[in-house]
This record gives structure tokens, sequence and C-alpha cells, in this order.
């Protein structure tokens, strides 16, 4: 990677390291706060310039780092002529604002939490417009949709501003899952995800069927972003944000996005008619639709709102004319509406914060009040409304000059009178902000005095309106950045000449036509607002709360109908649901004819599946019985075993039968606490429903298994089998698959059970603590309880037992790797022998004995695995590389040492620890209940050694 | 023997959902750990059966092995299982001292108040 791409990757992470900055920093006052926000944005910039010569000069920077290449997902960012352009007004803009928003916001507003998201929005639009990906790029809009949320509710005690917040969140996030599918089928068409590909493949992307789809998906994203008819409701919504925010996301950022997209998707989707008619249309209408309304709002921010969905119909309908002079013309405006709508964005936080009211029909005569800030807005305003020697005449002059030469629908007058009357609106509105605000006599009823602001919250303002003027009166100091920006966008070199005079052409005739007209219509405003307060007008926000209650309503219904509360419905529609699945996967393609013999069965094993056949049918007709129920339980697990045993695997024989033993004490001891019996309260109806999907269900899967059994398939177990002695140092295969070639799944799997144990504990804390330790206080269990609760003759034979058990489950253990054993089967060998101990002498001798926590072993265990594996890294291999070596120490026969059985002690800790923290915690619960809970110390219930006098008589 | 092993799949995964769908804990927990034998098993055949060929290498020449691949897989899966059912049963018996009921079943159009459970 180059050093320019260092810089990049540098310049896309700063706003994210940013971010955490100023929560931290606003413990030092609010300036500094506002110094270190400006940090990573000033120095993301001074980067951006860095690069911006070789940008200039047609070069295209890029920086990849791959992370799953195989699935195209890399983070890569690349930096051309456009995103050169969007990221400086990214940046620059957000630094003005961040000076702008430290004398706005008042001293009781979070200011902390304003820049980190600030920032975080920052740094989403910075991914956009950089991504070379457009997985990547997916996630920064995304991104941007979630944070400017939080930028908008950012007033959360407002309703308007969480109501805003929630409908922008709304329709942008949804327009991104279209657009998530758009981006898709795009990356399907090309065989990429990387943007400067796709770009290059426009030809085969247009050429494809799947053209249309894509399309319109990409749109629907764009279209919400940058809120373009019908979807454009939101964004006056969002208003409802503090005026910096609306100044940046509405301005410079947020609404730019959906018009960068269509500009960086350029060269890939524009030039066919599909193009051309979805996009020129939506701009035009949406021009026309938000500069009418702009002209009939009282609030300022909404009369700016709905100026900047104008604006953007604008900037959409050129984009969307598919010509290279349209671009050219798209990008300047870009840049033009930018600097004057960031300017009257401020000016009016500006009148808002020292006149405490934005309503327009309470303004007027400001503008000997407040000189400076008549100055900016007014500037800002002629150039919003397109008047020569402003720099919005300019690219309004270019808008109208393409129009007035593009056919719709065999009409060369449609496109020209309707962007004229866009334009003309356009002018009332910009004079009706100077002349109701600014004009107009001084009144005294002002909901507060007003005065300029100090000069911090006027800078920003003033030196966007600045740049108003520079770019207006000498153009050509934007060739290079609009040639390099459009060029980009066409994918063609284009060398643009900015001009202010064009001479007498079509275009001319049209702004004049269009500035007259404005100022007649500003003339007859007050007749025209009382017609238009009169006449009925969809109300965008009362269809979209209608359209998401029918939306919850509709939602709300399928989940009560589904998830109602009973758990039986819900494993009813599963299982129903799987073997219908089941069904269509096989109806759809039937069977291959079967390619194994059948093996013979021998009377033995005949004689095993009846036993376990009528133990299963017995469990579900007895299970009203819970004890005698775990008794067939018992007996099938033992016959599986047996099964194994015949089947050839030794090792699932010997754990089968060491879980069963488990799981049987397990629930004989919560059975303990349970009712013993399941009362017989299903009705007929509901059991032959039952039974009748039990028997579907259990069809399906016998059919499956034995459909599967009789055909031969590739498999790659030969690999194993053939690198298990020479790789692994082990003969039995399974053991070495699961200490070494899938040691990372084992890994997880003893870290799994761990936490079940873990759950467990914690649960069973839970239980003592809470009301049911009292209910098991005050039950009485003792009727259960045999005579003889500690019998001598199993604590002898227990006691007697344990070593032995012991050393079996070590000979277990050692063997595991080269005969059937291993960690998981010597583990539980050992915590039964334990678990004896428990059940013959009892709960508080044995756990007086124990010297080590159960939370410690499983720890130990997990933290020796993880060291085993972590070891191979020392020897430069993979996390989890075994190594192996014979050893011969004289007496003993040679043996083998391998790093595998280190990582086989660790599952052994593990499982011993997590089966003993199972059982140790019913056992606990066990403790606590019932009156009559002295728990023996000794052993046995009497000592035979004492006298027979001195026994007590049996309690 | 693929009939045997392939019934004995089908009547433990048929009595398992049965089980599944009664309106008791513990019979859910029954049901659960004969689901849990049925996919062992399953997973376990679809290494294909064979008898004597356990997948324990001969040093001293070459054999014919069983897939061990199923094997290793299932054997967790046992221990995982086993994992499964205790957090169950813990969780089963949480609510019935709790709530002094094991019924599964929220009956949705009962009052939500905490009633102190009947002992």
């Amino acid at each position: 990677m180059s050093h320019a791409g260092h810089l990049l990757i540098i310049i896309a992470l700063l706003p994210f390291v940013g971010a955490l900055v100023p929560g931290v920093m606003i413990r030092a006052g609010r300036t500094a706060c506002a110094w270190f926000t400006a940090m990573p944005t000033a120095l993301a910039l001074v980067m951006l310039l860095i690069l911006a010569p070789a940008v200039l000069r047609g070069e295209i920077i890029q920086a990849e780092i791959t992370w799953l290449p195989q699935l195209g997902l890399s983070a890569s960012f690349f930096l051309d002529g456009l995103g050169l352009l969007f990221a400086c007004m990214i940046t620059g803009v957000g630094l003005l604002i961040t000076l702008y928003a430290r004398f706005y916001l008042s001293g009781d507003d979070p200011m902390g939490q304003f820049y980190t998201y600030l920032l975080l929005f920052q740094g989403a639009m910075l991914g956009i417009v950089l991504s070379d990906n457009i997985l990547l790029l997916l996630i920064f809009w995304e991104l941007t949709s979630l944070s400017s949320f939080l930028l908008i509710g950012y007033w959360k005690h407002l309703p308007e501003g969480r109501q805003g917040a929630k409908m922008a969140l709304t329709v942008t996030g949804a327009g991104g899952l279209a657009m998530i599918g758009g981006m898709l089928i795009l990356g399907n068409i090309v065989g990429s995800y990387n943007l400067t590909d796709i770009l290059q493949a426009g030809d085969q992307i247009k050429a494809s069927e799947w053209y249309l789809p894509a399309l319109i998906l990409i749109l629907l994203g764009a279209f919400t972003k940058s809120a373009q008819f019908p979807f454009h409701f939101w964004l006056p919504h969002a208003m409802a944000a503090p005026t910096p925010v609306s100044a940046y996301l509405h301005s410079a950022t947020m609404v730019k996005a959906g018009v960068f997209l269509m500009a960086r998707m350029w060269p890939a989707l524009a030039g066919t008619e599909a193009w051309f008619y979805i996009v020129a249309t939506t701009g035009l209408i949406t021009m026309v639709l938000g500069a009418l309304i702009a002209l009939f709002k009282d609030d300022l921010k909404a009369l700016l709102a709905f100026s900047t969905v104008s604006h953007l119909g604008l900037l959409t309908m050129l984009l969307g004319f598919g010509t290279k002079a349209a671009a050219v013309a798209a990008v300047f405006h870009i840049i033009n509406h930018l600097t004057f709508k960031a300017a009257l964005f401020m000016t009016a936080g500006i009148v808002d914060h020292e006149t405490h009211t934005r309503d327009i029909k309470r303004l007027g005569g400001l503008r000997h009040l407040m000189p400076i800030t008549f100055a900016i807005g007014t500037i800002a305003a002629l150039s919003m409304a397109g008047i020569p020697l402003f720099n919005g005449f300019l690219s309004k002059e270019m808008m109208l000059e393409e129009a007035s030469h593009t056919k719709w629908l065999d009409s060369y007058y449609v496109v020209p009178v309707l962007a004229t009357i866009g334009a003309l609106l356009s002018v009332a509105y910009s004079f009706r902000f100077i002349s109701h605000v600014f004009l107009g006599p001084v009144r005294d009823d002002y909901p507060a005095k007003p005065h300029d602001p100090p000069f911090g919250m006027w800078a920003a303002p003033a030196l966007l309106c600045v740049l108003v003027l520079v770019i207006g009166t000498m153009p050509f100091l934007a060739d290079g950045i609009v040639a390099a920006a459009a060029s980009a966008v066409t994918g063609e070199t284009l060398d643009p000449h900015l001009k202010i005079w064009h001479g007498v052409t079509p275009a001319l005739w049209m702004s004049v036509i269009a500035v007259a007209g404005g100022l007649l219509l500003l003339l007859i405003h007050r007749p025209l607002d009382m017609a238009w307060i009169k006449a009925p007008r969809p109300e965008a926000k009362a269809i979209f709360d209608r359209l998401i209650s029918g939306l919850v309503t509709l939602t709300r219904g399928i989940t009560e109908w589904s998830h109602n509360g009973a758990i039986s419905r819900y494993l009813a529609i599963f299982t129903v649901t799987s073997v219908a699945l089941g069904w269509v996967a096989y109806s759809g393609s039937g069977l291959s004819a079967p390619t194994r013999d059948l093996l013979p069965v021998p009377a033995v094993i005949a004689v095993g599946w009846v036993m376990l056949i009528v133990a299963t049918v017995s469990v579900v007709v007895m299970h009203h019985h819970r004890f005698r129920a775990l008794v067939l339980i018992g007996i099938i697990g033992l016959s599986i075993s047996a099964g194994f045993v015949y089947l050839s695997a030794p090792d699932l024989a010997l754990t089968q039968i060491s879980v069963e033993t488990v799981t049987i004490m397990l629930l004989l001891l919560a059975l303990h606490f349970l009712p013993k019996m399941t009362p017989k309260e299903s009705p007929l109806g509901l059991k032959l429903r039952d039974g009748a999907i039990a028997v579907v269900a259990g069809g399906g899967v016998g059919a499956l298994a034995y459909a599967f059994m009789m055909r031969d398939i590739d498999t790659i177990s030969g690999y194993h089998i053939a690198n298990s002695y020479e790789g692994g140092g082990g003969t039995n295969v399974v053991n070495v698959i699961l200490v070494d070639f899938r040691g990372y799944d084992t890994y997880g799997e003893i870290i799994v059970l761990g936490i079940a144990g873990f759950v467990i504990y914690a649960l069973m804390h839970a239980l003592l603590e809470g009301p049911a330790a009292r209910r098991l206080k005050n039950t009485d269990y003792s009727q259960d309880r045999s005579r003889d609760r500690h019998p001598l003759m199993m604590v002898v034979v227990t006691r007697v037992l344990m070593p032995i058990a012991v050393v079996v489950g070590i000979y277990i253990f050692l063997r595991g790797h080269n005969q059937p054993g291993g960690g998981f089967v010597a583990g539980l060998v050992i915590a039964i022998a334990l678990l004896m101990q428990y059940m013959a002498s009892g709960f508080a001798w044995t756990q007086e004995r124990k010297k080590i926590e159960y939370h410690t072993m499983i720890g130990i265990g997990v933290v020796i695995a993880g060291l085993t594996g972590a070891g191979a890294w020392l020897a430069g291999r993979p996390f989890l590389t075994s190594a192996y070596t014979y050893v011969h120490l004289p007496p003993i026969e040679e043996f083998e040492l391998a790093t595998a059985m280190l990582f086989d002690l660790g599952v052994f800790l593990t499982v011993l620890g997590a089966v003993m923290l199972m059982l140790y915690s019913l056992s606990r619960i066990a403790r606590s209940a019932g009156t009559a809970a002295e728990v023996n110390e000794t052993p046995m219930d009497y000592d035979p050694a004492e006298p027979v006098s001195a026994n007590k008589a049996e309690v | 023997m693929e009939i045997i092993v392939a019934s004995t799949v089908g009547v433990l995964t048929a009595g398992g959902v049965y089980l599944l769908l009664r309106l008791r804990t513990f019979a859910v927990i029954l049901g659960l750990a004969l689901l849990s034998y049925a996919v062992n098993v399953f997973l376990f055949a679809s290494g294909r059966l064979a008898i004597d060929m356990s997948p324990i290498l001969n040093k001293y020449g070459d054999g014919v092995y069983t897939d061990p691949l199923p094997q290793a897989l299932v054997l967790t899966a046992i221990v995982i299982s086993f994992g499964m059912t205790a957090v169950l049963v813990m969780i089963g018996l949480g609510a019935y001292l709790e709530a002094g009921s094991d019924e599964i079943n929220i009956d949705p159009n009962a009052e939500d108040d905490a009633t102190e459970p009947q002992a």
C-alpha cells in the first residue's frame, strides 16, 4: 500500500477515534471540548488537502485491508475527484459546525454527547464517500442513518425531536434495506463487490436482465436518503433537531448522500431510458413541489427544509439527464448549494437564538437590529434565488440551459417550463426570506430583544458567504475541483470552463422570467397564502403515522397468533414447518438409486432393538409416572450405547454410557422437588393432533436416515484417517479429530459446557435468594426420604471404589490418544466417582473434603486448553497445531507425549468441573430444602464403632 | 441393520416430538432427551454403518475404517446435550419453585400478577 493509501485509511478512521474524546473532554469545559472535536476533523481535512494535488491531476488513490477476500469482504477505500469533493465538504463544513455549535448550544445541553454524535456521523459520511467496496459502503450508509437518528433526536425532551428522528430513521432505514438488495444484485452481475470494478462494468450491468430491479432498489435507497418525492416528508420533520445539526445534515452531508450515490453510480447505471425517466422525473417533481411548499412555510427552518428538498430535486434531475454537461452542472451546484444553504441554516439559527422565534409572521425589520446577520442572510438568500454575481446563479443557469433542450416523452416544453416554474418559486421564497425577516418596519413585539450574536456564532456563515461571492464572481477558481469531480462522475476526462456570462441564451430568458415572476409572487403572497391555508392538502405525517400504525397492528396480530405464550404451540408450528420444508426439498428432486446393500442383523441386535422400541413407546405411554419414565430412559440410553459398540464406535459408547449415568442422576435430583406425577390434562383432540405430528415427523426423519444410509457420498474423512498418525501422533482417529483436526470446535464446546455450568450455578443462587427459598424451607420433603439415608454398605463400597474409579479415569485419559477414551470420557468417569461420594456419605461430608472449587476447575481447564493452543504460536504455527514426540524411560515401554494431551487435560478438567458444578448446584438446593435440613457431618447415620447403647433412636 | 437404525431414529423422534408437545416441564425435558438420542444416532448414521471397523488405526498394516468424523462430532454433541438438559432441568425447577406450577404454557388471558405459590 502506498504512502497515500495509509493516509486515506487514517482519514477514514480519524472521526471514529476522535468520537471517543469529546465525552471525556467535556469535563475540561465546553471550549476545550469543541477544540478537541475540531482536531480530528481538521487533521482529516489537512490530510485530504495533502492528497488533493494528486487527485486533481487525475490520479486515484487506493488502499485496501483484506479481511475475507473469498466473500468479497475487505476494507478498501479509494479517493477520486468526486470523493475528494465530498470529503472536503464533509470535513470543512464539519469544522464550521463545530465552531457554530459551541456558541449555539446552551449550557444545559450535554455538549460532549453532541460532539460525539457529530463525529460518529462525520465518520459514517466519510466512509460512504471513500469506500471502494459496496458492502462497506452499505455499512457506512446504515451508520449515517443511525448516527443521524441520534443527532436529530438530540433534544430528547422534545416530542417533535423524537418523532422526527424516528421518522427519519424509518424512511432512510427502509431505503437502506432496499439498497442492500440492489447492491447485492449489482455485485452478482459484475462478480465483484469492488466499486472500481463495478463502475467499469457499466455496459455489462445495463445489458443484464437484472438491471431494472437493481436500479429501482438502489434508487429507493438514494431517493429516501435525499428526500425525493414521495419520500420528501421526513426531512422537514427532522428540523426538530438543533440548528447546527440541520445545517450539517441538510446542506452538506446526510441528504447529499443520496445525490452522491447517484453520482457515484452514474457510470454503472446512468444513460438508459429507465434511468432518465425515473431519476429526472422524480427530480423534476421534487424540485417544483418542494419549492411550492417552501413558499408557504412560516417556520424559517421549514422553509429552508423544503427549499433543500427542492434543490435536491434539481440535483437529482440533472443527474437524471445523463449528459456530461448536466453532470458538470450537478457537481457545481452541489458546491454552491452547500455554501449558501449552510449559511442560511446558520442564519435561521441565529435569528431563532436571538429573537426566540422562527415564525416569519412574527419577524420583520431585523435589518436595523441585526445588521451583520442581515448581510449574511441576504447574500446567501440572493445566491439561493439565483441572482447574478452570486454562485447560485451560475449553476442555475447551467441547469436551465440543460433543461431547455431536454425532451420528455416527445415534448420539448415539459422540462423547460417546469424547470422555469421551479426557479421562479425558488426566487419567490428566497426573496420572502429576506423581506419578511429583515425588511419592513421594526416591530416591538419580538419574544426577545434581538441583537447580533457574538463573533464565534456568525464567523462560520460569514466565511461561507465569502465563498458564495468568490465563486460567484470568479467561478474559474472552482474549475479544477469541478473538473475532477465531474470526470469521476462520468468516467471520462472533462475540462469544463465555468463562466459568468454565456451570452443571450434561452437560459438567460428563463432566468429573467423566473426573477420577475418570483418578485410578482412575493407581492401577492398574502392572498396566495390565505388560499393555500384554505386549500385541502394531504398531510404527509398523518399518512405516515397511519401506515406505521397499520403495520404495527398487522405484525402484532401475527405475533399474538403465533407467540401467544403457549410454548407447545411454537414447538408444534416449528415441527410442522420443518417437516413441510423437508417434504418440499424431497418432492423437488426425488431420490437417486441406493448404492449400498443392507447389513445383516444378528439376533442379539434384534432383541436389543425390540427392547429399545418397547422402552421408547413405554416412556410415551407412561410418562405420567415420572420415576418410571426415568428408568425407561436409562434403558434407551444403554441400548444406544450397546448399538454404538456394535457399530464400530467405541468412543461414542463410552461417552454415552457415562453421560447417561450423569443425566439420570441429575433428573433424579431434580425430580426430588418436582411433582412425581404428570397430571393427565390433555384433551383427546390435542393428543391426537400431537400424535399425528409426532408420527409424521418421526416417519420423515426415519425415512431420511434410511435414505441417507443406503447411499455413498464423498467425505473428507479419508484425510483424517490418513493423517491421524503422521500429523496428529495418535491412532484413535476420533480423539485426534477432537483434540487436533477440529480442536478449535472442541475448544468452543468445552467453553459452552463451562458456561452451562455457570448458568446453572447462577440460577441456583437466584433461586435460593428469591421467594422460592421460603417455599423450599416450608415444604416437608422428609416423607420421601429413606429411613437409612446413608447406608453403611454403600458408604464402605464407594470409599473402596473411589481410588479404583480414579485410576480407571486416569487410564482412560492416558490411552485416549491411541485407544478409545480421552478427556471427555475421563472427566465423566471421575465425576461419577465423586458423585457417588456425595450420594453415599452426604453432601456436607463430601463438601468438607473438597479442596478445589468447581468454578476454578472449569477456568483452569479452559485456560490450559487455550494456552496449549496458543503455544503453537510460539513455534510460528497456527492456533492449536499440535506437536508430539516419543519418550523412552527405561522401566516403562516407549510412550508418546503430545501437546494434544495437554489440550485433552483442559477438556478433562472443564468437563469434570462443569458436571460437578451442575450436580453440586442441584444438591445445594436439596440442602436448603425442608425443615429437616440437619445435614449429617459424619459419613453414616450412626457410627458402628460406638457401643449400641450410645446410639440415638432413629429420628 | 440400516432398517433397524432408521426405525430407531424414527421411533425416538416420534416419541420425542410427542413428549415435547406436552404441557408440563418434565415431559418436555424427557421429550428433549429422546430427541437428543434421535439426533445423535442420526448424525452418527450419516457416516454410514460399519461393523468391526473402529477408527482405531492398526499400526502394523492397512485396515478399513469407518468414518470417524461423525463420531467425533456426535461425541461432543452427547456432552453438550447433557449440558443443555441440565440447564433446562434447572430452569424448569426454578420455574416450578417460583411459580408453584410446572405448566409450560402461559395463559394469555390470565392476569399478569405474581401470585404467591401455594405449597
